[in-house]
């Protein structure tokens, strides 16, 4: 799960297509490159913009001149690539791995103090209208009519077969819309969900439009944050627990959403902001000596020590949130209602047990990778590890796959397949390192 | 290893292929990074000081180096592997006495984010892996040409030595990986 939210300009502007600019699409899917002679940004409404942005990614055919795939970037790109940023290309954008600290240094600074990450690749929509809340439902597993005031909640975008097609935290704003951030990697199908049940409930006479938002999203994330943060801003942050979120100015900058939370385990936020304003918002945190930049190597080994999925690795279409462990997600009226997409096969594997599991595994020698296959003690294949590395705080191997049910209790004794040789595991709790999110207590 | 251009070499200090969470990625073209200078720096020193016997540093294309003295090959990786390929945790090492290929996968080392495959530059036999690895891998990047040798191997096809990559030839190599 990512607790990240979101994304800008993931699309390309309305004006720019029209313009002929490049627009290219990759392998991944969701590569509409842009950014080519500026003014890549432009946030719009489906409703209207819609059409546009569906034709684009339905006219996959826009080819570039030269044979290299244009990366999409952040307004952070520049900064990034000056202060070190080592590019990479991922999910159809150009991010930092790491800047010029080690990737263990980096992680465990996290751990200790406090680091900016930009995430301003994820995907951001506004849900607005009367019946947005009826309308998420209709796509997400959990209960958002209940959620309070400014307040958001991970859930999961599934299929009829119950497959989980995202993970997205959904925000209920007082401005009167919901705040959506999904996967980078999703993207382009979270987009065409959105937009296929929104003509149907237009077509139905209901009141729900989506915008596709066009701001930076920085994270700053670890112990010192609410120390580092606290000095830009007039509102007490110990007001803000984790999941919630509030509109305010942040050092100088006005209309900033800073939500509590993140995807590294620690307490943090994400800070959404207007894009021109991004570098400088950047600038101002790092200028404490509390705050450094981390890339996406840190993010993965935080969100592992953290025990919390990335889609695509750890869940995706073929897994169930029972199968995947996120149970927890599924809202108490809507599994009583069982009226979200693919109820029936997920509520029936609630009640009556699943095949196979998502668990933690701790191991000690070389590190268990993704694709490692998972044995029994007597040797026969029980599962594939979907995530792992080692972990830089707990200096043990972690990981996390899937298991047949019976051989997911905390404390089996499993085997990894490591390089042909085999290697004991244990199943264990996650976390793998206590989080620390801010409850107010 | 494994790296054909500059988008296999981050490829693979990211994520080395399949085994990597992070195997989505490669990278972006790059500048000239500025490691390349003091690792000349170094390498010249080691020539003027060396012994006789002590062959010049040669390199593969998949960025092992080797050097020969008295008839045994010395292996490691080289400061540009080492760079992509970050803080070296684990390193999987062969036994000794192992038979290997020109070409054979030997072990492994292995960063937080990566996995990455060692490859034989010659047919020989180890005869000797570096200990002090298990016990602190980051050898590997704090000395990849003196304390960071992987394994000591015989030469047993002195022609396949002659094969390999010059220093400068292996600048030029990394120099187009970058381009």
């Amino acid at each position: 799960m990512r607790a990240e939210a979101s994304m800008r300009s993931a699309v390309p502007s309305a004006s720019s297509l029209r313009r002929g600019r490049m627009v290219r699409v990759g392998t991944s899917g969701f590569q509409v490159g842009l950014r080519l002679g500026g003014g890549y940004r432009s946030g719009f409404r489906a409703s209207g913009l819609g059409r546009t942005l569906t034709r684009a990614y339905a006219e996959k055919k826009f080819s570039s001149d030269c044979g290299q795939e244009a990366q999409k970037r952040t307004p952070l790109y520049e900064f990034h690539r000056s202060l070190g940023g080592k590019m990479v290309s991922f999910a159809g954008w150009s991010m930092p791995v790491q800047y010029k600290e080690g990737h263990i240094e980096s992680h465990l600074h996290t751990r200790t103090h406090c680091s900016l990450f930009d995430v301003s690749h994820m995907l951001q929509t506004k849900v607005l209208g009367r019946d947005r809340v009826k309308f998420m439902e209709s796509l997400v597993v959990g209960d958002i009519a209940e959620l309070q005031e400014n307040q958001g909640t991970l859930t999961l975008f599934t299929n009829e077969k119950g497959g989980i097609i995202d993970d997205l935290i959904v925000t209920n704003t007082s401005q009167g819309h919901l705040y959506v951030v999904s996967n980078a990697g999703c993207a382009e199908k979270d987009l065409a969900l959105m937009q296929n049940k929104l003509k149907k409930f237009k077509a139905s006479g209901l009141d729900v439009d989506l915008e596709i938002m066009d701001q930076a999203l920085l994270a700053l994330q670890g112990p010192s944050m609410a120390q580092v943060l606290q000095v830009g801003l007039s509102d007490d942050l110990k007001k803000l627990t984790f999941m919630m979120s509030a509109v305010m100015t942040v050092f100088g900058i006005p209309d900033c959403r800073v939500t509590r939370c993140g995807y590294t385990g620690e307490d943090g936020v994400e800070i959404l902001v207007p894009a021109e304003y991004a570098v400088q918002l950047a600038e101002i945190l790092l200028q404490s000596p509390e705050v450094k930049l981390a890339g996406l190597a840190a993010r993965d080994s935080l969100r592992l020590e953290a025990g919390l999925s990335l889609y695509g690795n750890d869940i995706d279409e073929s897994t169930t949130p029972v199968e995947g462990s996120l149970v927890w997600t599924l809202g108490k009226r809507r599994k009583a209602a069982m009226d979200f997409p693919g109820a029936s096969i997920i509520i029936s594997q609630v009640k009556e047990k699943v095949g196979r599991k998502r668990v933690g595994l701790v191991s000690s020698g070389p590190p268990v990778r993704q694709h490692t296959p998972i044995l029994n003690p007597e040797g026969s294949v029980i599962g594939e590890v979907t995530s792992g590395c080692p972990s830089p705080c707990l200096r043990k191997n972690i990981a996390m796959g899937y298991v047949k049910t019976e051989y997911s209790k905390r404390g089996t004794l499993v085997l990894v397949e490591v390089r042909k040789k085999t290697l004991e595991a244990v199943v264990s709790k996650m976390p793998f390192v206590p989080t620390h999110y801010y409850t107010g207590k | 290893m494994l790296l054909r251009g500059k988008m296999a070499a981050a490829a693979r200090a990211l994520g080395g292929g399949v085994r990597s969470s992070l195997s989505r990625w490669c990278v972006a073209p790059a500048p000239l990074p500025v490691y390349r200078l003091s690792w000349r720096t170094c390498s010249a020193r080691t020539l003027r000081t060396g012994s006789p016997l002590l062959s010049a540093r040669k390199f593969t294309d998949k960025h092992e180096w080797i050097s020969v003295e008295n008839g045994i090959g010395t292996v490691g990786i080289s400061n540009y592997a080492q760079e992509a390929l970050g803080d070296v945790v684990y390193c999987g090492l062969p036994d000794v006495g192992a038979q290997l290929n020109k070409t054979d996968e030997f072990g492994a080392l292995e960063s937080v984010k990566a996995a990455s495959e060692l490859y034989s530059p010659l047919t020989g036999k180890v005869t000797e892996i570096n200990t002090a690895l298990a016990d602190n891998p980051g050898l590997v990047n704090k000395s990849c040409y003196q304390d960071g040798w992987l394994i000591k191997m015989t030469v047993d096809i002195p022609a396949e030595f002659d094969e390999l990559m010059s220093e400068d030839a292996y600048e030029n190599y990394i120099k187009s990986l970058d381009d």
